[in-house]
């Protein structure tokens, strides 16, 4: 253990921007392409992520000497799945609406790699208190970068603002936020469509997702780098059918670089 | 005193450049134009001028913001442009083809590095976008010289959609008479629906051979797609040939074909694998044709042959003169 010591509110931070899971450490992709079709479906799945992370992260620090190193994968996932099934049962009992919005990406989280990453990387070598707060802060910046999506892909792709948000605010009451529940553009203003307007379906289809995770992830890759970050690099061309016709080869860079 | 200089390879060149090259393709799509604004009406041309005008726009702004040097004067941008207006319906509303021409050029072409690094076609791409984000903008044709009789509004249905619903089961012949089909001269002069420069097929074949002519594309992909398509037609029409001739003249499998699957930067090098890509492009578009729900499909099918490309230029890497075949048997024993 020579390493300085970090404070602990950096384990806090790092996932935000720095260390972002889905935009910086690309996991977690399958569920945030799938269900970023909405504002509301975003923030609910990200909740739903935190809280299964916080608690198994906190679970497995606190029985990471007991649990021993060869089966340590099953026993992270029994710990995960146990809190998983808790969060479905609650999400279907008060707000089966985005049960239904969710669908089978809800038990899904089981696998999320984002989770059992952070188990594996983290809290199966840390401390209780900051794996706790690892676990917020990257299911923090996973709600974060869901949210951001499922704004953007449901302003262009539907023409809406936060659609539907009742139904997830429904279990704090009736009518929180004063019943605000999303604009519909094209009802705010009904010259767009006179000016025949539609709103652009293709970011409601996986292509416009990855279309719009990628410019979020070459944004956020920028404000990393301005953070002293080093930049996400290529590593591997064997795999790329590209690599033919590809005038980018960093394999080749690199070795004129330390030649 | 320099008399003689040592330089490195090439020494002989030849004389085109890109401009020459992209100024070819632009005099040989001018008929398709023609006919377009003939069949269409005036407000033909005004899509393809707003198409032009965005990709060059786009162009300039995204070369700019990327700090490369200017290149709207190798004209590739217009011919993008020409290509992407080609593609759409005549009355689709101007901001979708702005749409397109930004997701042509700023997308497709220019985040990928610009002209000669795109993988797919931009006209292509941007012509599936604004098909996957307004199915029916894009799907509603004009009826062909409505507006000369001063119809507004006028719609019709493509060939291709009246082809789709044939049971390729049934009695091929009969059931082509009950779907009052455009004539065999409808079709060849493009006085039926579809999209702007899609439907006249002789001025496509016109801009193509002066294409040949001047040597700017080869008709190796062109052949080899249009003829994919016809076999695998006649098969599934029993022998018909009137069937094969309005698969054949019908829908942008000429446009596709002649101007789009013949792009430099996305179409395999060797002889080999031009004709690879060919029959690639044409049984896909024959199956997309015949069991989607879909009525057209050149534009994925060429788009899915450009991503292919990379795969099949390694397969066909021809060998340098000279090279003797290693034999594998020999080396192992």
């Amino acid at each position: 253990m020579n390493k300085r010591k970090k404070p602990l509110y950096q384990e806090f931070t790092k996932g935000i921007i720095k260390q972002n899971p889905v935009l910086r450490l690309v996991l977690g992709t399958c569920a945030t392409l799938a269900i970023t079709t909405s504002f509301v479906n975003g923030l609910g799945m990200g909740l739903a992520v935190i809280v299964v992370l916080v608690c198994s992260n906190v679970v497995i620090s606190l029985l990471r000497k007991a649990i021993p190193n060869k089966v340590r994968i099953p026993a992270y996932i029994i710990v995960i799945a146990s809190f998983v099934t808790i969060v479905q049962m609650i999400v279907k009992a008060y707000i089966p609406v985005l049960d239904q919005a969710l669908g089978i990406f809800l038990p899904l989280i089981v696998v999320n790699c984002i989770i059992l990453g952070r188990a594996e990387a983290f809290a199966g070598k840390n401390s209780v208190i900051a794996s706790a707060l690892d676990g917020l802060g990257m299911g923090i910046g996973f709600t974060a970068a869901l949210c951001t999506m499922g704004l953007l892909r449901e302003l262009v792709g539907a023409g809406t603002i936060m659609s539907g948000l009742q139904s997830l605010l429904s279990i704090f009451g009736d009518h929180v936020l004063g019943g605000f529940d999303g604009i519909d553009l094209y009802e705010v203003f009904p010259a767009l469509e006179k000016l025949s307007f539609e709103p652009i379906t293709l970011f409601l289809l996986p292509s416009g997702g990855f279309f719009t995770f990628g410019i979020l992830m070459a944004i956020t890759n920028r404000i990393a780098e301005g953070k002293g970050e080093k930049k996400a690099e290529l590593h591997d061309c064997g795999s790329c059918p590209m690599a033919a016709s590809c005038r980018m080869k960093p394999e080749e860079e690199k070795k004129e670089e330390s030649a | 005193m320099k008399k003689w200089m040592v330089t490195a390879s090439p020494h002989v060149r030849s004389g085109d450049t890109v401009t020459g090259i992209m100024l070819d393709v632009i005099i040989a799509l001018l008929p398709a134009l023609i006919a377009a604004v003939r069949i269409f009406g005036f407000r033909a041309l005004l899509v393809v001028a707003v198409s032009v005008a965005s990709c060059v726009l786009t162009e300039y702004v995204s070369r700019k913001i990327m700090k490369r040097e200017n290149t709207i004067g190798d004209l590739s941008a217009v011919v993008t442009g020409i290509l992407l207006a080609y593609n759409l319906p005549v009355d689709i509303p101007l901001w979708m083809v702005v749409f397109g021409a930004i997701a042509a050029i700023a997308v497709v072409k220019q985040m990928f590095g610009g002209l000669g690094q795109n993988f797919v076609n931009p006209a292509i791409t941007g012509r599936i976008v604004l098909l996957v984000s307004f199915p029916t903008a894009m799907t509603t044709f004009a009826k062909p010289l409505a507006w000369a009789q001063g119809a507004d509004a006028v719609t019709t249905a493509t060939p291709l959609a009246s082809l789709s619903q044939i049971d390729l089961g049934g009695n091929i012949a009969a059931q082509m008479n009950s779907l009052s089909l455009p004539t065999m001269s409808q079709m060849f002069f493009g006085l039926i629906g579809g999209s702007l420069g899609e439907v006249c097929t002789v001025a496509l074949l016109i801009g193509g051979l002066y294409l040949w002519a001047r040597h700017v594309i080869s008709p190796i992909v062109p052949v080899s797609f249009i003829g994919t398509v016809a076999v695998i037609m006649l098969i599934a029409g029993k022998g018909n040939f009137s069937f094969m001739a309005y698969e054949l003249f019908s829908g942008g499998l000429m446009l596709g074909a002649i101007f789009m699957a013949t792009d430099y930067a996305t179409s395999p090098v060797s002889r080999a694998g031009k004709i690879l890509f060919g029959i690639g492009c044409g049984i896909i578009t024959s199956v997309i044709r015949l069991f989607s729900n879909l009525p057209e499909g050149v534009s994925y099918a060429i788009m899915i042959m450009n991503i292919v490309t990379p795969l099949i230029d390694r397969v066909t890497l021809p060998k340098p003169f000279g090279t003797v075949k290693e034999k594998k048997e020999k080396a192992e024993a």
